[in-house]
C-alpha cells in the first residue's frame, strides 16, 4: 500500500512542478501578480511531497519490503541497519529520486530566502527552478520509478553493491548532489536576469551566497568520494581522472570560476555577461555529469547500470535546458545594459587577475571536457576505442594550475582598477625569496623525486606565505575582516594546504607490490613491514580473510594493522579493505592482494606522506565557501 | 592606430596567441595519451602497428591461469572467441578477476606475449566494459559463445 501512495505523491509532485514552472514565468512575462505568487506555496508544496516519497521509499528499506523492485535489488535481510537507509540512493532510481528531493530543498530554500527579491525575479527564478524540477521528476516517474511492484514478491533481496556499504558512503552521494543541484540557482537566476534585461548588483548581491554554498558542498562531496577511493578500491590512489570522477569536477571548476567572477560583476559591475554565461555553463556541466554517469557510454568503475533509454532522456532533456539557455543568452546578452565605462580597468588591477583566474579555471574545465568526452568522439568518427591516460589530464591540469598559483598572492593584495605592479611585486618578493628557500630546502632533504618535492613545497608555501601577507596588511590597517575575507583567506589556506598533499604524495610515495609469507618482512622507506598471516572473520554479511600486519620505524613498532579481503555472502563479490595507519605527516598503506596458496598472500603496500593534507585543503576550501556565504553584506538588500 | 586600437591589437594578438598555444598543448598530450584498445585477432593481424603502448581486451580463457607458487608473477590466456594471446604480468591482480571473465590488460607486445602493467576487470558479476563486449560482439555471434549481459537484468 505505502509505495503506491509513494508513486501517487510522485505524480503529485510533478504537477506541483508543473506549476511552479508554467504560471509564475507566465504571470512574470504578462505581469498577472497572483499567477507569480503560486511560485512560493508550489515550491513548497513540491518539496512536501517528494520528501514525503522519499521517506516511503526509505520505510521500505528499513522494513525489508522485498515486493517494491528496487528495495529487492539493493537490499538484503543481513544488511545493517544503517546501510539500509543509505541504500535508498545505493542504485539509479534511489539516487535519482534523493537527487530530485534535494532540488526541492534548494527550491523551497529559494522560495524561503527570496523575500527580500523583487516579485517578478522571485517568480522567474523559481519558475526556472521548477522546469528543472519537472524534468527531472518527469525522468523519475516514466523511467525509473522507485516505487514499482516486482511480483510475486522474492523471499531475499540482491543486496546492496558491497563498494557502497562504507559509511564514507552513506554522506558522499548527498553531499555531492547538494552541490550538483544547488547550481540550478546561479543558473536560475541567469535566465531571470536574462529575460529582464538587466544584471541589477543586488540581485547578483543575492546569488552569490547561493553559489558558494553549492559549491562548498561540491567540494565536499568530491573530497569524500575522493577519500572514500583511497580507502575503499584498495589502489592507494586518491584521484584517478575517472570520467565519472571528472563529472564532477567540471562543474567544480566552473563554480570556482564563477565564485570569482560573481565577487568582480557585484563589486565593480564588470564581467556581467561572463558570469551569466559561467553560470549557464556550472548548471549544464551538472547535467552533463548527471548523464556520463546514468546513461552509461563512458566506461568507468563507477558507473550506474547502462540503459540507453535513460541516456536518451536526460540527454534530450539536457540538449532543450541549455540549448534554451544558450539561446536566450545569444538573443538578450547583447541588449544587456553595458558595462560602466567609469568602471573600466588597467591591465594591473585586481580585475586583470581575476580574469586570468576565471580563464585558467575555464580552460582547465575545457581541457577536463574534452579528455573525457574524447573517447566517445574517437568512437563515434570511427577513429578506434580508446582510452585518454592520466597523464593527459595531470600534465595540461598541472601546466594551466602553475600560473594559477603564482599569481593567486596577488589577488587579494592589488586595488581594483589599477595599481602599480612594481609597488606589488616588492611587497611579495620577501615572500616569494622565502618559499623559493623552504623549496631548496625540500629540495636537498627529500630522498626521490627532488623536483617535485621542491616544487610542491615552494608553490605550498607561496600561497601561504601570500596570504599571511594579506592578513597582515590588513591587520596594520583598520584590523577588520569581514566574512566575506575570512571565507577566501580560509579557501586560500586551503590550496596552500591541498598543494602540500597532492605535489608532496606524487613526490615522496613509495609503493611495493610483493608476495608475503607469514613472518616475512620488508623494508620500505623509513618503515619495515612484517606480515603475520591471516584469519577468517565472520562479518554481519561476509565473510572476511583478515590480515596481520605489523609496521615498524626503525626496530620500534609503531602499528598493527589488519588489512582485509571480504567476500559477501549474497553474489559472492568480493571487496578489499585497506589497513592504513594514519598521520598528519603521511599514512602507511596495506592492501591484500590475492592468496598465492602456502599461506603467502600478495600484499601492496604503500608510503603516502602528506596524503591527508589533499582532504584538509578540500576541507578549508568548503569552509571557506560556507564563511563567505554568512556574511552580512549578503543579507542587506539596499545599496 | 589611435592607442586605444593598438592596446586592442596586442589583446587580440595575446588572445590569439594564447589560444593557439593551448590548442596544440591539447592535442599533443592527447596524442601522447590515448590508448586503443585490441582483441587478441586484432593484435595478431598488427592493427596496433608501431604503437608501443595499448591496451588488450577479452575474455580469460578457462583453465589458463598459472602463477608460481608463493610468487606475483601471473600468466593467462586472453581471447575474443577467434584468436588467443597470452599474457604475463607481475602486478597484484583486481578483485573480481577470474577465468571466463572479461579483462581489460594495458601494457606492451614483447615476443608474442602481452606485458601487462595493470590489469582491470569487471566490477561487478553482471558488468562487462561495454567498449570490450561492443568488440567482442561478432566473434560472440560467429562462434556461438554465450555473450555476457552488457547490464544487470
Amino acid at each position: 500500500m505505502l509505495p503506491e501512495l509513494g508513486q501517487i505523491l510522485l505524480l503529485c509532485a510533478l504537477l506541483a512542478a508543473l506549476l511552479q514552472a508554467v504560471l509564475p514565468l507566465w504571470g512574470a512575462q504578462s505581469q498577472r501578480g497572483a499567477w507569480m505568487a503560486v511560485a512560493r506555496p508550489a515550491a513548497f508544496a513540491q518539496l512536501a511531497l517528494i520528501a514525503g516519497a522519499f521517506v516511503l521509499l526509505t520505510v521500505a528499506f528499513v522494513q525489508q519490503d522485498f515486493s517494491v523492485r528496487y528495495v529487492a535489488e539493493n537490499s538484503n535481510s543481513l544488511l545493517p541497519l544503517a546501510y539500509r537507509y543509505s541504500a535508498v540512493w545505493g542504485a539509479h532510481e534511489g539516487s535519482l529520486l534523493l537527487w530530485v528531493l534535494v532540488l526541492a530543498l534548494w527550491g523551497g530554500a529559494v522560495a524561503m530566502f527570496s523575500g527580500r527579491l523583487p516579485d517578478i525575479v522571485r517568480a522567474r527564478v523559481l519558475g526556472v527552478m521548477g522546469i528543472i524540477s519537472l524534468g527531472f521528476i518527469a525522468f523519475l516517474f516514466f523511467t525509473s520509478n522507485p516505487f514499482a511492484r516486482l511480483l510475486p514478491a522474492p523471499l531475499e533481496g540482491r543486496d546492496l553493491n558491497p563498494l557502497l556499504q562504507d559509511p564514507g558512503l552513506i554522506i558522499h552521494p548527498p553531499m555531492l548532489y547538494i552541490g550538483y543541484v544547488g547550481f540550478a540557482v546561479p543558473f536560475a537566476f541567469a535566465i531571470a536576469a536574462l529575460l529582464d534585461g538587466h544584471v541589477d548588483a543586488r540581485w547578483l548581491r543575492w546569488t552569490r551566497p547561493w553559489t558558494n554554498v553549492a559549491w562548498g558542498f561540491l567540494t565536499l562531496g568530491i573530497a569524500l568520494g575522493s577519500w572514500w577511493a583511497y580507502y575503499e578500491l584498495g589502489w592507494g590512489g586518491w584521484w584517478f581522472w575517472d570520467p565519472v570522477e571528472n563529472a564532477s569536477f567540471m562543474p567544480w571548476l566552473a563554480g570556482a570560476a564563477l565564485i570569482h567572477s560573481q565577487a568582480v560583476t557585484e563589486k565593480r559591475g564588470s564581467f556581467a555577461r561572463w558570469t551569466l554565461l559561467l553560470a549557464i555553463a556550472a548548471f549544464a556541466l551538472s547535467l552533463l555529469g548527471a548523464f556520463l554517469v546514468r546513461s552509461g557510454v563512458l566506461t568507468s568503475v563507477h558507473s550506474f547500470a547502462a540503459d540507453p533509454a535513460r541516456g536518451a532522456f536526460i540527454l534530450v532533456f539536457l540538449g532543450l535546458v541549455v540549448g534554451a539557455a544558450l539561446l536566450l543568452y545569444a538573443l538578450r546578452a547583447g541588449a544587456l545594459s553595458p558595462d560602466d565605462p567609469r568602471r573600466g580597468f588597467m591591465a594591473t588591477s585586481r580585475e586583470t587577475l581575476l580574469l586570468a583566474n576565471n580563464l585558467l579555471l575555464a580552460s582547465a574545465c575545457a581541457m577536463v571536457l574534452l579528455g573525457t568526452l574524447y573517447p566517445l568522439l574517437a568512437d563515434a568518427l570511427g577513429l578506434g576505442k580508446v582510452s585518454v591516460g592520466p597523464p593527459y589530464f595531470g600534465t595540461l591540469f598541472l601546466l594551466l594550475m602553475a600560473p594559477l598559483v603564482l599569481l593567486l598572492p596577488f589577488g587579494p593584495l592589488v586595488n581594483w582598477q589599477r595599481d602599480q605592479a612594481s609597488k606589488r611585486l616588492a611587497l611579495l618578493a620577501p615572500w616569494a625569496g622565502l618559499a623559493l628557500l623552504l623549496g631548496v630546502l625540500a629540495w636537498f632533504m627529500a630522498p626521490q623525486g627532488k623536483l617535485k618535492a621542491a616544487a610542491g613545497v615552494a608553490a605550498a608555501a607561496w600561497v601561504a606565505l601570500g596570504t599571511a601577507r594579506f592578513i597582515w596588511t590588513r591587520l596594520r590597517g583598520n584590523g577588520r575582516f569581514n566574512a566575506e575575507m575570512v571565507g577566501m583567506l580560509l579557501a586560500h589556506t586551503g590550496v596552500a594546504v591541498f598543494l602540500v598533499g597532492a605535489l608532496l604524495v606524487e613526490a615522496l610515495n613509495v609503493q611495493r607490490e610483493v608476495a608475503l609469507s607469514p613472518g616475512q618482512r620488508i623494508d620500505i622507506g623509513r618503515y619495515a613491514v612484517q606480515f603475520e598471516g591471516v584469519d577468517h572473520q565472520q562479518g554481519p554479511n561476509y565473510v572476511s580473510d583478515r590480515a596481520h600486519v605489523r609496521v615498524f620505524a626503525g626496530e620500534r613498532e609503531i602499528a598493527l594493522l589488519h588489512p582485509e579481503k571480504r567476500a559477501y555472502a549474497s553474489g559472492g563479490q568480493v571487496m578489499t579493505e585497506a589497513g592504513i595507519h594514519a598521520r598528519v605527516q603521511g599514512d602507511v598503506y596495506v592492501a591484500l592482494g590475492e592468496p598465492l596458496g602456502n599461506n603467502a598472500w600478495a600484499v601492496r603496500v604503500h608510503i603516502k606522506p602528506f596524503v591527508r593534507w589533499v582532504w584538509f585543503g578540500a576541507l578549508l576550501m568548503a569552509l571557506g565557501g560556507f564563511v563567505t556565504a554568512a556574511d552580512r553584506r549578503f543579507r542587506r538588500f539596499q545599496e | 592606430m589611435t592607442p586605444v586600437q593598438r592596446r586592442r591589437l596586442v589583446w587580440v594578438l595575446l588572445v590569439l596567441l594564447a589560444g593557439g598555444l593551448a590548442t596544440s598543448l591539447v592535442a599533443f598530450a592527447l596524442q601522447r595519451n590515448i590508448a586503443y584498445l585490441y582483441t587478441p585477432s586484432e593484435v595478431l593481424r598488427g592493427d596496433p602497428g608501431p604503437r608501443s603502448n595499448f591496451r588488450l581486451g577479452g575474455m580469460v580463457v578457462k583453465g589458463s591461469f598459472q602463477r608460481a607458487e608463493g610468487s606475483l608473477d601471473a600468466h593467462f590466456v586472453v581471447t575474443d572467441g577467434d584468436a588467443t594471446l597470452p599474457v604475463s604480468t607481475s602486478r597484484i591482480l583486481p578483485d573480481m578477476f577470474a577465468e571466463g571473465t572479461a579483462v581489460v590488460a594495458s601494457g606492451r607486445l614483447e615476443n608474442g606475449c602481452f606485458i601487462a602493467d595493470e590489469v582491470l576487470a569487471k566490477h561487478d558479476e553482471n558488468y562487462v566494459p561495454k567498449e570490450v563486449a561492443d568488440k567482442m560482439g561478432k566473434a560472440h555471434i560467429k562462434h556461438d559463445v554465450p555473450v555476457p549481459a552488457v547490464e544487470a537484468p
